[in-house]
C-alpha cells in the first residue's frame, strides 16, 4: 500500500481516546481502516484504558474520524465515550497498528458470542483452509470473557496462549484487509487446540475421528460430556426418550426440565412458536436458552413429556459454537441427532465444570464419553435463559453473552460488591456510574459454588478494575453469601439490605430511575428474610433507594418445616387450609396426597408451632394452589408447582378471577384458598381453577396497588421477585396497571428473581454513602 | 432467642461478651474443659448449666444430663472425672417429690459414672421464672500423663470417628415435648463417656480431638474444631450413622440430622494410622458399640466443614444459627 500523503498545509493532530467494549473486537483494524480511508497518519493502540488512536491530517477528516470510529464500529464493540484531545502534529507519513500499551484506565471485555455467518460459511466450504475446524474465530466472533487470563485483551492473556501461531495464521493477523487481523483468538487446523474423544476402556480418538464417535454415541442414545464455550455440557439425543430419560435419573433432577439445541432457527420454529421477538433473541449474537410456546407435535420428534414435562413452554437453543454445529452436523454429512438436550455439566447445585480434570472426576456418574479439547476455559460461564412478555425480553438468567457487559447506574457508586443472594447467586460489582453483574454462579450451599464464587470475584474484579471497598448483603442471617461478605470485609464496611427492598431497587436501577424517587413495589417471590424474622413474599413497598415501608403484604400463614415445607407443596396447602378455617377433608386432593402419619404430625406441629415459620410468601400459595387443585404436591425442582400451575392455567387464558380479603392490611388469601377447595370438590377443570387463582393474583394487584396510590400519589410501579417470571403474571398486571395510567416497570436486563438483586444492594449501597437521607429510612 | 441454641449466636455471645471480659489464655482455647497445671499435674476443670424440658424423657432425666454432662465434658480433655459440684434452681412450687427424685437419678448417675458428688447449693426462684429445675454441676478430674487432648490438634491427615448414632437425643426430646409421632419410639443418648475414653487412650495414647456433640450437634463441635485447628474437615454423607427415625423427623422438620443434639456420643480426630486400633477398642466399649468413621481432615477450605454427598457434590455443614430459617427463595 503507498503510504498516505498528509494533505492539508496545516495538518492537526488528535488524540481519541475510546472506551467501552473495545478490544478483541476487531477495532484496532476498524480504526486503521477509517484513517487510511480518510488519509489521515499516526497510529492505534490498546491500552487498558481503552483504544487510543493519534490521527493527523485534515481537520475535517480528523473530525469524521472522530465521529465514525465510534458510529461504523465493528459489530461486538459497545462504545461507551469518546474523548478527543489536541495534540502537536508530528507529520509521519502512514498510520499503523503500535504494541499495547499498559496504562491505567478501564476497558471492557466483550462477552462470548455466537460464531459469525463468514465463520460458518468458512466451516461448510471444502475450499476453505478452516473447513471443518472446530476453533475458528474472527475478531467479530468467538469466545472472549471465558478465554481472558488478564489485560490488556491480547492473545498471551488468554488461553489460547499456548497456541502459537503457525505461519499461514499470522499472515492474515498481519493483514489488515483481513477479517482475522489482529484476532487473538485465530487458529487453523494446523496450530489451534485439537478434538479429541475419550471414554472408559476405549482408545482416544482425535479430531474428525473423535467428532464421528461422538455423533454415533449419541445416536446410540450415549451421554456426551461436551466441552462448549463457559463450560462443559452433558449432552445426549432430544428425540431419544430412553437417553432423556436416563440423563434426568443420572443428573437426579427429577422432573425438571431440560433445554435443546438445534442448528438453525427453522428447526427450533418446528419445536417452539417463537414471536419475532423470540426469533430476534434466539438469533441474536449471545444464543440463550429462549424460553417460547412448545409446538404440541413437535416436529422434530422431540418428545415434549420426556423433555419438559408438566410445562407449556420449551427452552430452545441455536448452536453457537462450531463445534455445536459440527455434532448437529453440516449440510452434505450423515444424518446426526436433529436436535440435542445440553444440560449444564456438573452436579445439582454445583456449577458448571470448565477443567479436564475436574470433568473426568465430576461428570463421570453422569457421561459416557467427553467430546473435549485443549483450550482451557479460564472462567466458567453458564448459558443464559431468557423469554418474551410481549414485546420486551424478560431475563431468567443472565450470563452467557452478557457477562461481562456493564449496566449503567442512575448515580454514581463507590468502588463496591453486592453478593446477591444465595440461590441462583449472582453477584455485582460497580464503581462510578457502572455496574457488572457476573454471570450465574449457582446455589451457595455448595462448596464448589462457594469457591468458584470468590474465584469469579477476583476475576470480574480484574476484568473491571474494580477493587471493592464496600460490601452489600441480604440481612437473612444464615446466607452464604452474607457469610462471605463477612469473612471477607469488616463489618463496618457492610451495608445489609432487605431482600425485597433489594428486589424492588433492582428494577428501580435497571430503569435508571434517579435517587430520591419513590415507587410502589410490588414484590412476590418465594422466601426472604423479613424485618420482623418472619419470611416476606408477598410484598407491596413503599420504596426509594434509601429505605421502604412496607406497605401491605399477604397475611402470615406458617410454613411447617422451613426448606422441608417448601419441598412439600402439600404441606403448605394443609397449613394455608388451617388458617382459613377449611377442614382437612380427605375430598381435598392435597389431603389425600399425604398418609395418616403425615397428617398427624403435621397436625401437631402446627398446633405447636414447631419449626413452623411465618410467611407472607406470594410463591408459597402458589404451592398451596398448586397442591389443592393436585397439579403438584411435591417439588423436586425450584418452583416447579409454581410452573406447572401457570402451565395448566395458560389454555383457559382470561377468566373471572377468586378474591382475597382486601378489607384492610393484612390481605387475606383465606378466600382464595376456600374457593379453590370449593370448585376442586365441585369438579371444575384445574386449569380452570388455577386461571381463576391467577386471576385473582392480578386483581389484587392492582387494587392494592390502587389504593397505595390514592393514600400516596405515587403513579409508579415495579414488579420483582420470582413470581414475575410468570408470564400471565406479569403481564396482566403490565396491561391492567398500564391502562390505569400507571408507569408499570419490569425486569428487561437482570432477572426478576433473586439473581437480579445484586444490581438492588448496590443501587442501595450506593445511595447510602450520598447524602440523602431517606425519611423511608426511619421506618424500616 | 437464638443464643442458647449452641450455634452460631452463642458463639457470638462468647467471643464478644465473655471472652474480653475474662480475658484469661485457657479459656480462649474454648476446650469442653479447662486443663491446668496444678500441684505438679494437670487437672480438668469444668462447669455446665442443664435447663431441659421436660425434666423427665424417655431414656432418661435432667439429673442423668447434669451428671453425664460434666463428666463428658472432662473426658473430652482425656480427663477422668472424680468431683463433682451440683447446684440446684428451683421453681417456687416445684413438686419436692419431683425435685427428690431428680436428685435420686442425679446421684444414681454419678455412681455409675463413678464420681463423687461433693459439694452443692440451691436456691429458690419465684414461679414463673424458671422451668421448674435447673442444674449446674462444675467438675474436677485428672488428665493422664501423657495424654494431650485439644481442639486445636486436629491435622490433615486424620480420620473423624463418631462413637455411635447421631441426633438420638434431640428428636426423642422434641418427640416427647411436642407429641410428635415420628411411627418408632426414640430414647435419649445420655450415658457417660469416661470410661470408653478410658479404653480409646489406653488403645493409642496419642488421641488428637474428643468432643462430645451436645446442643448444637455434630455439625458445631467440627466447625469449632475446624476453626480451632485451621483445617478443613470433609464428612462422607453415606457413611453418618443416622438412624431411620432420626432422618425421617429431621426431613420432616427441615432439620439437619448433623445439627441435632447428642448427649452420650463422642467426636474424635486420630491419625489414620491408629484408626482401626481406637475403633476396635471404641467397639468393645458399651458406649462405642457403633463407632465408626465418618470423614477426615484435609488441607482444602480450613475452618470448613463439608459433607459429601452420594452424588460427589459437597455441601457445607453449618453452624445452626437459632431458627433454621427458610432459605429457598
Ligand atoms: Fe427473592
Ligand atoms: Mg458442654
Ligand atoms: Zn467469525
Ligand atoms: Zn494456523
Amino acid at each position: 500500500m503507498p503510504a498516505a500523503e498528509t494533505s492539508s498545509p496545516d495538518p492537526v493532530r488528535r488524540r481519541v481516546v475510546v472506551r467501552g467494549v473495545v478490544q478483541g473486537v476487531g477495532f484496532r483494524p476498524h480504526a486503521y481502516a477509517l484513517a487510511r480511508s480518510l488519509h489521515l497518519v499516526g497510529a492505534v493502540w490498546n491500552t487498558d484504558g481503552g483504544v487510543v488512536a493519534e490521527v493527523e491530517g485534515d481537520s475535517a477528516d480528523v473530525e469524521e474520524f472522530a465521529r465514525r470510529v465510534a458510529t461504523d464500529a465493528p459489530p461486538l464493540a459497545v462504545v461507551s465515550a469518546v474523548e478527543v484531545a489536541e495534540v502537536e502534529p508530528r507529520g509521519g507519513t502512514e498510520f499503523c497498528i503500535a504494541a499495547s500499551e499498559p496504562t491505567t484506565g478501564r476497558t471492557f471485555v466483550s462477552p462470548d458470542v455466537t460464531v459469525c455467518d463468514d465463520c460458518l460459511a468458512d466451516l461448510r466450504d471444502p475450499a476453505n483452509r478452516r473447513y471443518r475446524h472446530p476453533f475458528l474465530t474472527c475478531t467479530n466472533c468467538g469466545p472472549r470473557y471465558t478465554i481472558t487470563t488478564g489485560l490488556p485483551y491480547d492473545r498471551p492473556a488468554t488461553t489460547m496462549a499456548g497456541f502459537p501461531m503457525c505461519e499461514a495464521c499470522a499472515t492474515e493477523y498481519a493483514d489488515p484487509a483481513d477479517r482475522r487481523f489482529h484476532a487473538q483468538t485465530i487458529c487453523c487446523p494446523g496450530c489451534g487446540p485439537r478434538l479429541r474423544l475419550e471414554a472408559p476402556s476405549r482408545e482416544t480418538s482425535y479430531g474428525e475421528a473423535a467428532l464421528a464417535e461422538a455423533r454415533s454415541l449419541v445416536l446410540d442414545g450415549a451421554v456426551v460430556a461436551v466441552k462448549g464455550i463457559g463450560g462443559y455440557h452433558v449432552a445426549c439425543d432430544a428425540t431419544n426418550p430412553v437417553a432423556v430419560s436416563m440423563l434426568r435419573k443420572r443428573k437426579q433432577r427429577g422432573d425438571k426440565p431440560f433445554a435443546v439445541m438445534v442448528p438453525t432457527i427453522d428447526d427450533a420454529l418446528t419445536l417452539v412458536e417463537a414471536t419475532p421477538v423470540e426469533v430476534a433473541l434466539l438469533t441474536g449474537r449471545a444464543r440463550p436458552v429462549v424460553l417460547a410456546k412448545a409446538r404440541p407435535g413437535a416436529s422434530v420428534g422431540v418428545v415434549l413429556g420426556a423433555v419438559a414435562p408438566g410445562q407449556a413452554d420449551l427452552g430452545v437453543m441455536l448452536a453457537y459454537s462450531p463445534l455445536h454445529h459440527l455434532l448437529l452436523g453440516l449440510p452434505g454429512d450423515e444424518p446426526g441427532p436433529a436436535a440435542l438436550v445440553m444440560s449444564s455439566g456438573n452436579l445439582t447445585g454445583e456449577p458448571i465444570v470448565t477443567d479436564d480434570d475436574e470433568a473426568r472426576r465430576r461428570l463421570s456418574g453422569l457421561a459416557d464419553a467427553w467430546l473435549t479439547h485443549d483450550r482451557p476455559i479460564h472462567v466458567p460461564c453458564d448459558d443464559s435463559v431468557t423469554r418474551a412478555f410481549d414485546e420486551s425480553e424478560a431475563p431468567v438468567r443472565r450470563s452467557r453473552g452478557q457477562a461481562p457487559l456493564p449496566i449503567t447506574l442512575p448515580f454514581e457508586a463507590p468502588p463496591a460488591l453486592a453478593v446477591g443472594g444465595d440461590v441462583k447467586n449472582a453477584f455485582c460489582l460497580a464503581d462510578g456510574r457502572l455496574a457488572w453483574m457476573s454471570g450465574h454462579i449457582g446455589d451457595m450451599d455448595d462448596l464448589a459454588t462457594q469457591s468458584a464464587f470468590g474465584v469469579a470475584v477476583e476475576h470480574l474484579s480484574m476484568l473491571t478494575g474494580v477493587a471493592p471497598r464496600m460490601v452489600a448483603t441480604d440481612r437473612h442471617p444464615s446466607y452464604r453469601s452474607r457469610r462471605w461478605a463477612l469473612d471477607h470485609f469488616p463489618a463496618s464496611d457492610l451495608v445489609e439490605v432487605q431482600h425485597h427492598h433489594a428486589h424492588v431497587a433492582s428494577t428501580m436501577a435497571e430503569h435508571g430511575l434517579p435517587d430520591g424517587r419513590r415507587v410502589i413495589g410490588v414484590a412476590f417471590d418465594g422466601t426472604g428474610y423479613g424485618d420482623d424474622g418472619a419470611s416476606w413474599g408477598g410484598e407491596f413497598l413503599i420504596a426509594d433507594y434509601g429505605g421502604f415501608a412496607r406497605a401491605a403484604h399477604v397475611a402470615y400463614v406458617d410454613l411447617p418445616g422451613g426448606d422441608a415445607g417448601v419441598r412439600n407443596p402439600c404441606r403448605m396447602a394443609l397449613s394455608h387450609l388451617r388458617r382459613a378455617g377449611v377442614p382437612w377433608d380427605p375430598s381435598v386432593p392435597s389431603v389425600r396426597a399425604c398418609d395418616e402419619t403425615e397428617l398427624g404430625l403435621l397436625d401437631r406441629q402446627l398446633a405447636t408451632g414447631l419449626r413452623c415459620v411465618p410467611t407472607s410468601s406470594m410463591g408459597r400459595l402458589y404451592d398451596a394452589v398448586a397442591s389443592l387443585t393436585g397439579i403438584c404436591h411435591r417439588a423436586e425442582y425450584d418452583a416447579q408447582a409454581a410452573m406447572e400451575l401457570e402451565a395448566a392455567a395458560r389454555p383457559w387464558g382470561t377468566v373471572d378471577g377468586y378474591r382475597f380479603g382486601t378489607e384492610g392490611d393484612p390481605l387475606d388469601p383465606g378466600p382464595v384458598v376456600a374457593a379453590v377447595v370449593d370448585d376442586v370438590g365441585a369438579g371444575v377443570e384445574r386449569g380452570m381453577v388455577a386461571a381463576r387463582f391467577q386471576q385473582a393474583v392480578v386483581d389484587l394487584v392492582v387494587a392494592t396497588v390502587r389504593r397505595l396510590r390514592e393514600e400516596t400519589s405515587i403513579a409508579t410501579v415495579t414488579l420483582s421477585g420470582g413470581c414475575f417470571l410468570n408470564a400471565y403474571l406479569t403481564a396482566q398486571c403490565s396491561a391492567r396497571l398500564g391502562t390505569d395510567g400507571f408507569d408499570v416497570l419490569t425486569h428487561h436486563v437482570v432477572p426478576a428473581s433473586d439473581a437480579g438483586i445484586a444490581l438492588g444492594q448496590l443501587a442501595v449501597l450506593a445511595h447510602r454513602l450520598r447524602d440523602h437521607p431517606s425519611p423511608l429510612e426511619q421506618e424500616t | 432467642m437464638g443464643h442458647g441454641g449452641g450455634g452460631q449466636m452463642s458463639s457470638e455471645l462468647v467471643d464478644h461478651l465473655f471472652l474480653p471480659a475474662f480475658a484469661d489464655d485457657t479459656l480462649r482455647q474454648l476446650g469442653d474443659s479447662a486443663v491446668l497445671e496444678l500441684l505438679g499435674g494437670r487437672i480438668a476443670f469444668s462447669t455446665d448449666t442443664f435447663v431441659v424440658r421436660p425434666l423427665f424423657f424417655p431414656g432418661g432425666s435432667i439429673g442423668e444430663l447434669a451428671v453425664n454432662g460434666t463428666v463428658n465434658d472432662l473426658a473430652m480433655s482425656g480427663a477422668q472425672a472424680i468431683f463433682l459440684s451440683a447446684a440446684f434452681i428451683l421453681e417456687e412450687g416445684t413438686d419436692v417429690a419431683q425435685v427428690g427424685a431428680v436428685a435420686q437419678r442425679l446421684g444414681e448417675a454419678a455412681r455409675q459414672a463413678g464420681v463423687r458428688v461433693v459439694t452443692g447449693d440451691t436456691k429458690v426462684v419465684e414461679s414463673g421464672h424458671g422451668d421448674g429445675v435447673y442444674v449446674s454441676t462444675a467438675g474436677l478430674g485428672v488428665v493422664p500423663e501423657g495424654v494431650d487432648v485439644r481442639p486445636d490438634r486436629a491435622e490433615p491427615g486424620d480420620v473423624v470417628i463418631v462413637s455411635g448414632d447421631i441426633g438420638v437425643h434431640g428428636v426423642a426430646i422434641m418427640s416427647v415435648r411436642e407429641g410428635l409421632q415420628f411411627g418408632t419410639d426414640i430414647e435419649s443418648d445420655t450415658q457417660p463417656l469416661n470410661g470408653l475414653v478410658a479404653e480409646m487412650l489406653a488403645a493409642h495414647r496419642d488421641i488428637h480431638v474428643l468432643r462430645d456433640p451436645t446442643r448444637g450437634g455434630v455439625a458445631t463441635s467440627l466447625n469449632e474444631i475446624a476453626r480451632a485447628s485451621k483445617v478443613g474437615v470433609r464428612l462422607d454423607e453415606g457413611r453418618l450413622p443416622i438412624p431411620e427415625v432420626v432422618s425421617n423427623a429431621c426431613a420432616f422438620l427441615g432439620l439437619d440430622p448433623l445439627q441435632v443434639a447428642n448427649e452420650g456420643k463422642l467426636l474424635a480426630f486420630v491419625p489414620r494410622s491408629a484408626a482401626d486400633l481406637v475403633l476396635e477398642a471404641m467397639r468393645a466399649h458399651p458406649a462405642g458399640l457403633g463407632a465408626c468413621v465418618i470423614g477426615e481432615v484435609v488441607e482444602d477450605h480450613p475452618g470448613l466443614v463439608a459433607t459429601t454427598t452420594a452424588f460427589g457434590a459437597s455441601r457445607v455443614v453449618d453452624l445452626p444459627v437459632g431458627e433454621q430459617l427458610p432459605r429457598i427463595c
